[in-house]
């Protein structure tokens, strides 16, 4: 006999809620639909039925019942919903009810996404656009998210992966076959202009900057500046919520502190960070060390100063590409610095603050927004890409030895098959199911 | 019944079962070859020429190993090309013409000269085997072998058919019989049989050939050998020639389609793809005017030509007219027709990586049985069944070969997990490695490991020791004496001026750099001899990319380390898609890496298995526990 679980859960969230929603994959789903709701409805069709304990017979609750056969289901195994009342009685009913029945039990997290990998239903980038939809805060967010799972970038790779394989069969051939007259004679050179193209549209996925990324894992905001700046009422002043300690006292956000924020669908992480300045406390030190890394993977650097201070941003945090915004604060207290660097603001009376917003929108929105949408959402896929555009553009620019091409193309394969998880066990399993999101 | 007690007993005495019966003996075993007739032992029964590309680099594994393969061909070899000489060393092959005669002989003699083997003749009718493993093979007139382990190498005997146009003759090769009562013991053992087919070209009488006009292809000026204790040639050399096959011959073929037995449907058994059948290259390829023959001399004293490149079991009458219409052939007598030959094969998927099969313990199987062809395909299999042949008679460990140390792990490894569905051939694309698995380096690559293994004899194990001491030293003297990109400007070299001082070494990894050009900057490097120096500058060359080959090998040496237990139940592990599951169990895969190259295996699968590893590995030492 083949034995093999059917697994359930709520698919709904917990707590108390109007409709709750329980799903079952797995060889005994139409047999446990059968048992607890009496019969089998007609494939993808919502039927009212009585709910019973397959056991004692009991009535637990009349909700909908829906039966997708496999393999045109969500996990490619034959699976079953109820929809059921969102009380903690009715969803316990009714899994002590799916407990009854034989090969089934309470499916582990993850468990459901697994299997539609393991089936064959969803690559890899599909499964990890799935775990972003679930995550999705922000309209754009779910945007991207939803596009990832049906496939925006497997669909794009998945053509280069073909043409690099031709390449690579015609390089083989031109290799194996060397001394026979049936081998297409193929050079480097040839091969190297045919993957011309291809190079070319990976060069942009990954020149288009991090705006997928961006997208994913918000636009990063750094408040910056000497200690007491005002870092912190700035924070909490746009979050129009108290999330930091605001105190006069310097140095008192030591770590640091973030707060994600929604603006116009766009997802924005501000974070406070400890003030720059000299100091001999090691703890302090150390929150001053963050600063700086943090500094220096932001998209955007507000660099904060209070009257008195110079509003120039010090030598060590200037940036080329004009990340860093001087940011004057407290004007209240000094109408007289209306002038100088950057935009200057008053958390007290919301002077400059709507100027400000517009700014940061602004630049958000152009990280972001692109002609079309980005195919590069997390920095696996940037690694991925940029190896396979690595051993790509060593064939391209030759001279080079047809073996040494050989590997360049069998590597760039490599890579690309990695983003839609065709290779690498133990990467595959870390990457994926380590950091997917277990429950859903 | 007589009874003879040996520790290995070998069946066949093709090229598999030479090398296997030559590979247990100097293991130790006491070894008997058992074959139809000593005279014709180390037989060519095809072309008449040993190596190429990855069949080349067999062969100098087997030399590496101290088989006899590379020494015997050396002897028999009248003409040496190592082809792809234009491209990097790691795609180059040797390949020889070999004297057919000469060839048989050199192996007759070097078995003679292995301590421990004994020839037998006779045929093998039955496998005596009880309830755990084989115990000893019996001949049709009835003596018996006592052995512990046995290697069939039966070649294309198992049930062989040979077919010309409608006639067919039950035979292993022409002229001698076909074994059906084994076919027969092994289906009843329970192995599950398939069928190949494979064929051979017409023969031609030399004189008969009008030579004049036809395109000549002569050996290398300065042969490149198989074996490394080979060190000069021992055959006066030849050339080959070469011609092609013309509009009018096509037309030949095509109008007589349905006389070829392949056409007809006589042949069940497929045949290889890259190795096609000349009525099979009409057919698929029928917009092409005209393909190559190779007319390669059969030996020395033999008046027999091989044209490479039209084999064909086409009727007599067709053969004929279609030989008159090639230019240079037009008034060839035919010596022997071309045939198809249809045989037995043994699914290999049944087979341990070291050809010991799962069924039947102490039963090896090497060579076309496990459905490959080739003779290098065949001997190297026989090396490492013979070696694991008597591993196992001396109660020793196995010994395997890894993908990323051989070819000969590559093709044990490709048969085990994949099984065929052709004729299994050789290629170099093949080897996920192959800058590191070069026939250059094939002594480097196994030879140490030949030594501690037993298998080497001491004349080759001295000889590598000191070529290992000579290229250690020379890359040493290379590494040591650096230059300043401008110097190394002042000398002609082309080299970034970026101030980094380079050494000889690095070098050479240029493309235009060789040693020679640098000789003129560091007179020193003169004292490295020629040989070395070759060596010296492929390994410059490669040594960028052995880093970074170096990653992907411990990549692959992890999964490989992942053992999945023999007793797995795939069945159990949950997820598991039908199709995965299924073809898991055919293959019973040893490590987790072995399962990811089974074909219908996914990344998918392979992550379920790893989980369900990690998760026994966690639950087990807990129940022990408890």
């Amino acid at each position: 006999m083949v034995h093999e679980d059917t697994i359930f859960a709520i698919a709904t969230g917990t707590g108390r809620t109007a409709v709750a929603v329980i799903r079952i994959s797995g060889r005994a789903a139409g047999d446990s639909l059968r048992r607890i709701a009496g019969r089998v409805p007609a494939p993808r069709q919502a039927v009212l039925a009585h709910l019973r304990n397959p056991v004692s017979g009991d009535l637990i609750d009349r909700g909908l019942v829906l039966w997708f056969p496999g393999p045109a289901s969500f996990t490619g195994e034959d699976c079953g919903e109820f929809h059921v009342h969102g009380g903690r009685a009715v969803l316990k009913g009714m899994l002590d009810a799916l407990s009854a029945i034989s090969g089934c039990r309470l499916a582990e997290p993850g468990e459901f996404a697994r299997r539609a990998f393991g089936n064959g239903k969803m690559d890899l980038s599909a499964i990890e656009g799935l775990g972003d939809l679930i995550e999705a805060e922000t309209e754009i967010q779910r945007g991207q998210a939803l596009r990832q799972m049906n496939g925006w970038l497997a669909g794009h790779v998945e053509p280069w992966r073909r043409i690099i394989l031709e390449a690579r069969a015609l390089i083989e051939a031109e290799i194996d076959f060397a001394d026979e007259d049936e081998a297409p004679s193929a050079t480097v050179l040839t091969v190297g202009r045919a993957l011309a193209p291809v190079l070319g549209e990976i060069a942009r996925a990954l020149d288009s900057g991090r705006a997928g990324e961006i997208v994913r894992e918000g636009f990063s905001i750094v408040l910056a500046g000497p200690p007491n700046a005002g870092k912190s009422t700035l924070l909490n002043a746009i979050a129009e919520r108290d999330v930091a300690i605001v105190t006069e006292h310097a140095g008192t956000t030591r770590d640091i502190i973030e707060v994600r924020l929604d603006l116009d669908g766009m997802l924005v992480v501000l974070a406070d960070t400890a003030g720059l300045r000299v100091s001999e406390d090691p703890v302090e030190r150390e929150g001053m060390s963050r600063t700086r890394r943090r500094i220096a993977e932001a998209d955007l650097v507000l660099w904060l100063t209070e009257p008195g201070y110079p509003s120039e941003i010090p030598y060590e945090f200037r940036h080329d590409d004009g990340k860093v915004l001087a940011v004057r604060t407290k004007l209240d207290r000094d109408p007289t610095a209306g002038s100088g660097t950057g935009i200057g603001i008053s958390a007290v009376t919301g002077q400059g603050m709507a100027e400000l917003l517009t700014v940061i929108k602004e630049r958000a929105g152009s990280a972001i927004v692109l002609p079309e949408p980005a195919l590069i959402s997390r920095a696996r896929h940037r690694r991925a890409l940029a190896a396979a555009k690595d051993s790509l553009q060593a064939v391209a620019n030759g001279p080079i030895a047809i073996e040494v091409a050989a590997e360049h193309l069998r590597a760039a394969s490599r890579s690309l098959e990695s983003i839609i998880g065709r290779i690498n066990v133990e990467q595959v399993l870390d990457e994926i199911f380590a950091k997917f999101c277990m429950g859903k | 019944m007589e009874a003879r007690q040996f520790d290995v007993v070998v069946v066949g005495g093709g090229h598999a079962g030479c090398e296997a019966a030559a590979a247990a003996a100097r293991m130790g075993a006491q070894t008997a070859l058992l074959t139809l007739s000593a005279a014709s032992i180390g037989t060519m029964s095809c072309n008449p020429a040993i190596g190429g590309l990855g069949k080349g680099h067999l062969v100098r594994e087997i030399d590496a190993l101290d088989g006899l393969m590379g020494r015997v061909a050396d002897r028999a070899g009248i003409q040496f090309r190592l082809l792809n000489r234009t491209k990097g060393p790691a795609v180059r092959g040797p390949r020889a013409q070999a004297d057919r005669k000469q060839y048989r002989l050199a192996m007759q003699e070097a078995l003679g000269e292995v301590p421990n083997l004994s020839i037998v003749e006779g045929e093998a009718a039955e496998l005596v085997v009880d309830a755990e493993a084989v115990r000893a093979l019996v001949t049709k007139d009835g003596r018996r072998l006592e052995c512990r382990s046995i290697v069939l190498t039966t070649g294309t005997f198992l049930r062989g058919l040979i077919h010309i146009g409608d006639v067919r003759i039950s035979a292993g090769r022409v002229g001698e019989p076909a074994s059906t009562n084994l076919s027969m013991d092994l289906e009843k053992l329970g192995f599950a049989l398939g069928r190949l087919k494979t064929g051979t070209p017409p023969r031609l009488d030399r004189r008969t050939i009008d030579w004049a006009g036809l395109e000549r292809q002569a050996g290398d000026a300065e042969p490149q050998f198989f074996s490394e204790l080979t060190d000069r040639l021992l055959m006066p050399q030849v050339d080959c020639h070469i011609t092609r096959t013309t509009t009018a011959g096509h037309d030949i073929i095509r109008a007589n389609l349905g006389r070829a037995p392949i056409y007809s449907g006589a042949i069940s058994g497929r045949g290889p793809r890259y190795c096609p059948s000349i009525e099979d290259k009409v057919k698929r390829f029928g917009d092409r005017e005209s393909h190559q023959i190779f007319l390669e001399p059969e030996g020395i004293d033999d008046d027999t030509i091989y044209p490479n490149g039209i084999s064909t079991s086409l009727p007599e009458d067709v053969q004929r007219a279609f030989v008159a219409t090639i230019p240079g052939l037009e008034c060839a007598t035919i010596s022997r027709l071309g045939y198809a030959i249809e045989y037995d094969y043994i699914d290999p998927r049944g087979l341990k990586p070291t050809l010991e099969t799962k069924r039947l313990p102490g039963l090896f199987l090497a060579g076309q049985i496990n459905g490959t062809t080739g003779y290098e395909e065949a001997a190297g299999q026989g090396l490492v069944a013979g070696l694991n042949a008597a591993a196992r008679a001396s109660g020793s460990s196995e010994i395997t070969f890894g993908r990323d140390e051989a070819y000969l792990g590559v093709m044990v490894d490709d048969l085990v997990t994949c099984g065929v569905t052709e004729p299994y051939r050789m290629f170099t694309s093949r080897a996920e490695y192959r800058l590191s698995l070069r026939a250059d380096n094939a002594d480097q690559r196994l030879t140490a490991r030949g030594i501690a293994l037993g298998c080497v004899g001491s004349l080759r194990a001295r000889q590598f020791g000191e070529k290992e001491t000579d290229l250690a030293r020379a890359i040493e003297l290379a590494r040591s004496v650096e230059i300043s990109p401008s110097r190394a400007a002042r000398h002609g070299l082309e080299i970034n001026l970026d101030g980094i001082r380079r050494s000889a070494y690095d070098l050479l990894a240029y493309p235009a750099i060789d040693l020679a050009r640098l000789r003129s900057i560091w007179p020193e490097l003169g004292a490295i001899s020629r040989r070395t120096g070759d060596q010296l500058e492929i390994e410059a060359k490669y040594a960028v990319y052995m880093d970074r080959q170096r990653s992907d090998i411990e990549a692959f040496r992890r999964d490989e380390s992942i053992v999945l237990p023999a007793t797995l139940d795939y069945r159990t592990i949950m997820g598991l898609s039908n199709e995965a599951r299924s073809r898991l169990e055919a293959v019973r895969p040893c490590t987790l890496g072995q399962a990811g190259r089974v074909e219908g295996v996914t990344a998918a699968a392979l992550t379920i298995l790893l989980a369900h590893l990690r998760k026994q590995a966690r639950t087990l030492p807990a129940k022990r526990a408890s």
